[in-house]
Formats: C-alpha cells, sequence, structure tokens
C-alpha cells in the first residue's frame, strides 16, 4: 500500500479509510506456516479448537511467504536458519509482521549462555513487532501478543507524517 | 555376554589389537589400537560368537588433558527371538577408541554398520576428528562454512556468522565447563 501512504493530509477521508484497511488488515493475518521447535507445538495448539485462532480471521496458515503477512518465529533460531529466516522475511508482502514468540526466539533463552550455535534474539535478523515470552508461551499467550500486534495495526494511519519541511 | 568375554574374544583373535581399559566401570568398554579397528569391527559384526549385527551409538569425548579424542562405539546383536516377538537383545558391547587430539583420523566403518555413516559425520562436525573411507564426510550439523569444531573443549565462539553478531552481553567466547 506504499502507493497511497504519506500523500494525504489528516482528514474525515483519510481516517475513514485508515479504519477500513486496518479494519481488514488486523482481522485477516494471515502466519506463514513456519515452526523451528517446540514453540511451533504451542503454536498449532493456538489453531485448534480449544484455542481458535480462527476467531481473529489468523487460522490461515499460509506455506509460501508470498501470501503471508505474519511470521510467528516460533522456536530456536540457529545460525544455519537465520538466513533461512531473513530469506523468507525478505519474500514476504509488505505490510509485513513479525512476531518473537518464546525466550529462544526473544534472547537466545536457556541457550544464551551456552549455546555457540543460537543466535541471541531474532532482533539481530529481522525487525520484530511483538515479543512474546515463555518457555514456550501458553496458546494464551501467544493469543495475547496476537491481540499486542492487533493494536499496533489499528494504530496505523495513511496520513502523511510530519516530515522536516512541515517543521521548518 | 559380559563385556570382559567380548574381550577376550577379541583378544584372542587380534592379540595386538587390545589395550588395557577400565572394566569395572558404568559403561564398559574393549579398547582397541586404531588401525586395526576395521578388522576388529568385521569381526565382531560377522564373527557368529558375536554378530554384533546393530551399531546402536557413537560418541565422542574430547579428553583434552590427555590429548586426545575418545570415541565409543555401542554395538548390540538383534536375533530372532523364536517366541513370537521379531527381535531379541542377545548382547551388548562397547568398543573404546582413542585417537590424537590434532589430526587424528581412524578408518571409517559406514560400510560395516550404516548407521555409522551420519554418526561419524557428527563426530567429524563437532569434534574434528576425520574418517578414513567415509563416503560423505561433510559436516552434518553445523553449515558448511563454519569455523571449528564446537564441542571440543577448547572451542572459541564465534563473534559473527554472517553479520548476526555471536558473543553474549557477558562477553563469554568459550564454553565453561
Amino acid at each position: 500500500m506504499s502507493w497511497i501512504e504519506n500523500r494525504f493530509e489528516e482528514g474525515l477521508v483519510v481516517t475513514s479509510l485508515d479504519w477500513v484497511l486496518n479494519w481488514s488488515r488486523l482481522n485477516s493475518l494471515w502466519p506463514l506456516t513456519f515452526g523451528l521447535a517446540c514453540c511451533a507445538i504451542e503454536m498449532m495448539a493456538t489453531g485448534m479448537s480449544r484455542f481458535d485462532l480462527d476467531r481473529f480471521g489468523m487460522g490461515a496458515f499460509r506455506p509460501t511467504p508470498r501470501q503471508a503477512d505474519l511470521m510467528i518465529v516460533a522456536g530456536t533460531v540457529t545460525y544455519k536458519m537465520a538466513s533461512r529466516v531473513r530469506r523468507l522475511y525478505n519474500q514476504m508482502a509488505d505490510p509485513k509482521y513479525v512476531i518473537a514468540m518464546g525466550a529462544c526466539t526473544v534472547g537466545g533463552g536457556p541457550y544464551f549462555k551456552h549455546g555457540y550455535h543460537v543466535v541471541k534474539g531474532i532482533d539481530l535478523v529481522v525487525p520484530v513487532d511483538v515479543y512474546v515470552p515463555g518457555c514456550p508461551p501458553r496458546p494464551e499467550s501467544l493469543l495475547e501478543g496476537l491481540m499486542r500486534l492487533q493494536d499496533k495495526i489499528r494504530g496505523r494511519t495513511i496520513a502523511r507524517r510530519p516530515g522536516p519541511a512541515d517543521i521548518a | 555376554m559380559t563385556p570382559e568375554e567380548v574381550a577376550s574374544l577379541i583378544g584372542s583373535a587380534f592379540p595386538d589389537a587390545v589395550v588395557d581399559a577400565p572394566m569395572n566401570t558404568l559403561h564398559p568398554a574393549v579398547g582397541v589400537v586404531p588401525d586395526r579397528w576395521r578388522e576388529v569391527a568385521l569381526f565382531l559384526r560377522d564373527d557368529p560368537r558375536l554378530r554384533f549385527n546393530l551399531l546402536r551409538c557413537l560418541s565422542g569425548v574430547d579428553r583434552i588433558a590427555e590429548g586426545r579424542i575418545e570415541l565409543v562405539y555401542d554395538l548390540m546383536s538383534l536375533r530372532p527371538a523364536g517366541d513370537g516377538r521379531p527381535w531379541s537383545c542377545g548382547a551388548v558391547a562397547a568398543v573404546r577408541i582413542g585417537v590424537p587430539r590434532d589430526g587424528g583420523s581412524l578408518p571409517s566403518v559406514a560400510d560395516v554398520w550404516p548407521a555409522a555413516e551420519w554418526h561419524e559425520r557428527e563426530v567429524y562436525d563437532l569434534l574434528g576428528v576425520s574418517f578414513d573411507g567415509h563416503p560423505d564426510l561433510r559436516r552434518i550439523l553445523c553449515p558448511d562454512d563454519w569455523v571449528g569444531h564446537p564441542l571440543r573443549k577448547d572451542y572459541v565462539f564465534p563473534v559473527e556468522y554472517h553479520g548476526i553478531p555471536g558473543s553474549t552481553e557477558f562477553g563469554q567466547r568459550s564454553p565453561r565447563h
């Protein structure tokens, strides 16, 4: 949506358009099918009927990054895997979001000190929107993280942000 | 069959291949000379009294104080049980082989026990022991361009790998044991 973003001043039309765009984006976040370790089991549980990710319109796990909006990095990221994570992130279409799920992904977790092969936080590889701590986080935690991501999307606008020219 | 009996059988067949190894431990193992390991392996697999037809595990131990790396081959003999069950466990045994830490190598037994192929790749990857005659001796866990062998006790952590910083906030660069 970069062709429309950052072009208009704030106004009634822009605000309504914002609302529609954000409403549609945050209620159809399609995650990438992407599980790396034990956190993926909790991510699967979140998608199943007991916790039911489909309530939020997020149940459509896409097998290709080109159709996905959200990457839930669920599990230990090794240096060997980090280059693949970065490539998958680069293949996703904008707007794209990343959730770091679990202690390993947030900051190395139990492998922080002795893990020669574990990336000390996925934010060293791709930009992260929401961190969900836990080892592994329960499905409620992941749902909370997803709702915080929805809040973040709800605050977006296509209106022109004040730049250096506006201040001067 | 006890480990002592396995050791005496190997010792009677190859008198110069067996070295002394402690037997009264939790994991008794027969010590074998690296150069004779291939013949001993074929003997362990094919001798009708032994028939160790399964390699259960291959482990490597870094004895840094003694300047060598020990390889422990865990063997098992599976035979038809004859009472309805498909297999029964005949006997278990272990073989312990020491190779020098620097440039140590050992004959490969990947064609004796097919399970050894990936196990030997893992030992090569993590401890840096090379296996002569292995069909495909590449790293198996670490990336191909990884530097060093991570399970060696004097291993140094990478500072960065393809642009990703590697050290921790404590500046720790090597494993503590």
